[in-house]
């Protein structure tokens, strides 16, 4: 036990929380500007492989994580105009669709893998960039500003997030449009341009989830992202569909993980033991559902189509 | 009154049609609004007049006819090109985000120039400068959800005047207000046709309608049916021109034997949706052939009072005896199965479901039992007449019984809701607002009902705003002010006065 509480320990698995959060919240802030607007995208875990996959794939072809983080990108925007077309022209059961998309993903990823790769290859997955000055703060500097790119993008997005929703003219668009579409209509604001919106930059980040994932674990295999997406989605409702709230949500996940992770590692729980230990980050997100399962907040026109007129 | 305005039409419909599945809404409808007059759409539950200005805003389309502004022809296609347009528009029900702040519902929409930041102090600025213009007491930082209904519709004018509309529709902007508010609403309508807009006021109050307008134009079926003025017509011809029939305009009141206590209500108390209390040190007894009517300004504890006795909101202390069994603690079908209806005061919200047919609707408290159903199977031959039967006597315009309900008037669907809960011969009715939102001839027919079941002796809650209802029907009046009773007066000593007075709060002593 002792080895777990030293100083150097603990800060190595506060830095591996944050790094191990960042999929998480990626993926959750796409959800939430999404929901915000009214949709549920239950396919974000299908986003997500997808994505993965594209981020490893062009990252081994071409050596360049650059370009494999916005084939990431490329790949949730694509799906993100898919879902749209499919929940807002044709008006599909959003609950439905989503499940579609992400039986789509988890289908299409592990094809292409199979078919243009075959057996697992290792990639150079990202490296940390130490930031200037901050990096060398001690142990802040450690633990938050030894991190790789998009451990940095992620949290920024979340203050950016808040200031769009909360500060433009675009976000009170999506707070109308997701709360009572009926009342944004008739003040000439488009709801379906708006829900385009949304669904396309919160599958993007979905995409760049993914592909979070694949470059810092430096590989790809079937089915790699393995529950986050709909974890994500469970961390909006954690959240209460505030930027900052989900990510203290992502945080917490990340820090149990990190946690698991590293008790592991020291062999703190070995066998049967390190099997339930394991299941920890999926109880707790089912614990915590259950007891902050406040609905203040949630978008009162969630999963409901809007038709003029009706 | 005032001569109608002479000029330029300002809008001309011409030979509008629209039909929707079943029903002609709309028939060759031709109508106008000069600049600077109030032109009045009267007519019955599912008349068309809504349908008709939905045209006018671009929220339907018209099958036939032409829309000019100022003359010239305009195509309108959504609400973007009627506001382009200068038209406004208050709709049947509130078009507000609960959610969002005054100022932002008032700013959602406008041009943003391109602008990244959203800075609503220009809003919140402008806001409190029309305020004062226009005698519209509203706060810009206050939240919807904060607000009672009649500052939310002040939050619905103040969109429209922000945008310097000069064209507003006002679909029935009055069903949710209480005399008082009415009054302060016409000023400021007033002062803007005294700066040349134009308004369209719809409502189903005749002395309203005589009040406020400067011509009246009547639809029926979907159809022109008459033009006047109110200095050449009387509430008695206007509601002629819209039923087709004589329609009496006060309630019928008969004799009544009242006898032992059906609904007994003590020391209640109930918590409103933020926790607080919202009925308090509440005691109430109605009588089995008695009438009791709760009048009071909405939002003193009405809405949660009908709720805990209807079982849909938990009692906080106190206790509710109806029909000589306890229902304090139990679920609304138990109550029902009581002989306990219950009319809702939000009845598209609480009262019906949309997606559901007429039939669907009106057999929805008494379809698991006979004669509706039978072992567990439904019996369409008797929902079949008993519906159609229904639909009848209280008049709901529908095209069939197989219709989804939301596709019916707003009124219309009042009615439905209305003919179900008083179908099932109940023996306590606690009915809150029943005749909000329906035409005159229904409104005449739910009096007669309810004088009707009060004769045969059931016991009457009446929650009502409309004081001339009130005191029409009830044998007693409590006024509900605060959560408590401020008073309660006889049938003969009511008088709009003495009640208005207890509903502001001042009790009788203070006068
Ligand atoms: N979206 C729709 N689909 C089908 N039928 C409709 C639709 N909207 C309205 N109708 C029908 O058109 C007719 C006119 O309805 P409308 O809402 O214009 O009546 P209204 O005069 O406004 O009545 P109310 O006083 O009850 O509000 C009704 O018979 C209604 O059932
Ligand atoms: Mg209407």
């Amino acid at each position: 036990m002792s080895d777990f509480l030293t100083v150097s320990v603990l800060l190595a698995t506060l830095a591996s929380g944050i790094r191990l959060a960042t999929p998480f919240l990626l993926a959750a802030l796409g959800e939430t500007i999404g929901q915000r607007s009214g949709v549920l995208n239950l396919g974000v875990e299908g986003v997500m492989l997808l994505g993965a996959y594209g981020a490893y794939y062009a990252t081994l072809r071409t050596d360049s994580i650059l370009l494999g983080i916005l084939v990431s990108l490329i790949v949730g925007g694509v799906m993100g105009i898919v879902y749209g077309v499919v929940t807002l022209a044709l008006k599909a059961e959003q609950g439905i669709s989503g499940i579609g998309i992400f039986i789509f993903g988890l289908g299409l990823s592990d094809l292409l893998f199979q078919k243009q790769v075959g057996t697992p290859t290792p990639i150079d997955g990202l490296g940390d960039v130490a930031v200037p000055l901050l990096g060398d703060l001690p142990w802040v500097g450690e633990v938050i500003f030894h991190q790789n790119v998009l451990v940095y993008v992620a949290f920024l997005l979340v203050p950016v997030l808040w200031f769009v929703i909360n500060r433009t003219p675009f976000g009170l668009n999506v707070r109308a449009v997701g709360e009572t579409p009926e009342a944004a209509d008739s003040l000439g604001v488009s709801v379906d341009r708006t829900r385009y919106i949304t669904i396309f930059v919160g599958n993007a980040m979905a995409g760049l989830a993914g592909g979070a994932l694949a470059l810092e674990l430096g590989i790809f295999q079937q089915n790699l992202t393995n529950g986050h997406g709909f974890i994500a989605i469970a961390l909006v409702y954690f959240g209460a569909w505030r930027p900052s709230g989900v990510m203290a949500g992502a945080m917490v996940f990340g820090l149990v993980s990190a946690t698991v992770l590293q008790w592991k590692t020291l062999g703190i729980v070995v066998g049967t033991t390190a099997s339930i230990v394991g299941m920890f980050p999926a109880v707790l997100t089912i614990l915590v559902l259950v007891l902050v399962s406040r609905r203040t907040g949630q978008p009162s026109a969630l999963t409901r189509p809007f038709e003029r007129g009706h | 009154m005032r001569p109608a305005t002479a000029g330029a039409p300002l809008l001309e419909l011409e030979g509008i049609t629209k039909r929707f599945p079943g029903v002609v809404a709309n028939d060759r409808v031709d109508f106008d609004v000069r600049p600077g007059e109030v032109h009045t759409l009267l007519g019955e539950n599912g008349a068309g007049k809504s349908t008709l200005m939905k045209i006018l805003y671009g929220l339907y389309q018209a099958d036939e006819g032409e829309i000019r502004l100022r003359g010239e022809p305009v195509t309108i296609e959504s609400p973007s090109d009627a506001i382009e347009q200068g038209i406004g528009m208050i709709h049947q029900h509130f078009m507000l985000v609960p959610t969002l702040t005054v100022a932002e519902n008032v700013a959602l929409g406008l041009p943003s120039g391109r602008r990244l930041m959203q800075d609503l102090s220009p809003v919140q600025q402008r806001i409190r400068e029309l305020s004062e213009i226009y005698g519209l007491a509203v706060d810009p930082d206050a939240y919807i959800w904060q607000l009672a209904v009649g500052e939310r519709q002040r939050v619905e004018i103040m969109k429209a005047i922000y945008r310097d509309v000069s064209l507003l529709i006002l679909d029935e902007p009055t069903s949710v207000l209480t005399p008082a508010e009415v009054e302060d609403l016409f000023v400021t309508l007033r002062q803007m046709t005294d700066g040349g807009r134009g308004l369209v006021f719809i409502s189903h109050k005749l002395h309203e309608v005589m009040s406020l307008s400067d011509r009246i134009t009547v639809l029926r079926g979907g159809r022109v049916t008459g033009r006047t003025v109110p200095s050449e017509t009387s509430r008695e011809q206007l509601a002629h021109m819209m039923v087709g029939r004589e329609v009496r305009l006060a309630p019928n009141r008969s004799e009544s034997d009242v006898a032992d206590a059906r609904l007994a209500i003590s020391a209640l108390e109930v918590l409103g949706d933020r926790g607080t209390p919202a009925v308090t040190g509440f005691d109430l007894e109605v009588r089995s052939g008695e009438v009791v009517g709760i009048a009071g300004v909405s939002g003193n504890g009405q809405r949660e009072l009908a709720e805990a006795l209807a079982g849909l909101r938990p009692v906080a202390s106190g206790t509710v005896v109806m029909n000589g069994v306890d229902t304090t603690t139990k679920t609304p079908k138990e109550i029902r199965r009581l002989g306990v209806s219950y009319i809702p005061e939000e009845r598209m919200r609480d009262g019906a479901i949309g997606e559901f047919s007429v039939a669907e609707n009106l057999i929805l408290t008494s379809h698991d039992l006979p004669p509706t159903s039978r072992r567990g199977f439904l019996n369409f031959k008797e929902i079949e007449t008993g519906c159609s039967d229904l639909v009848r006597r209280f008049t709901v315009k529908t095209p069939s019984l197989e219709t989804p309900t939301s596709n019916l008037s707003g009124g219309n669907i009042q009615k439905l809701i209305i003919a179900r809960e008083l179908s099932g011969e109940p023996e306590v009715l606690i009915a809150s607002q029943p005749t909000r939102g329906v035409d005159i001839g229904a409104a005449e027919y739910i009096h007669t009902v309810l004088m009707d079941q009060r004769a045969g002796g059931i016991a009457i809650l009446l929650i009502s705003e409309d004081l001339d209802e009130v005191i029409g029907l009830s044998d007693r009046i409590a006024v509900m002010f605060e959560g408590r009773i401020m008073g309660t007066l006889g049938q003969e000593e009511a008088t709009v006065q003495r009640l208005g007075l207890l509903m502001a709060g001042v009790s009788e002593g203070e006068e």
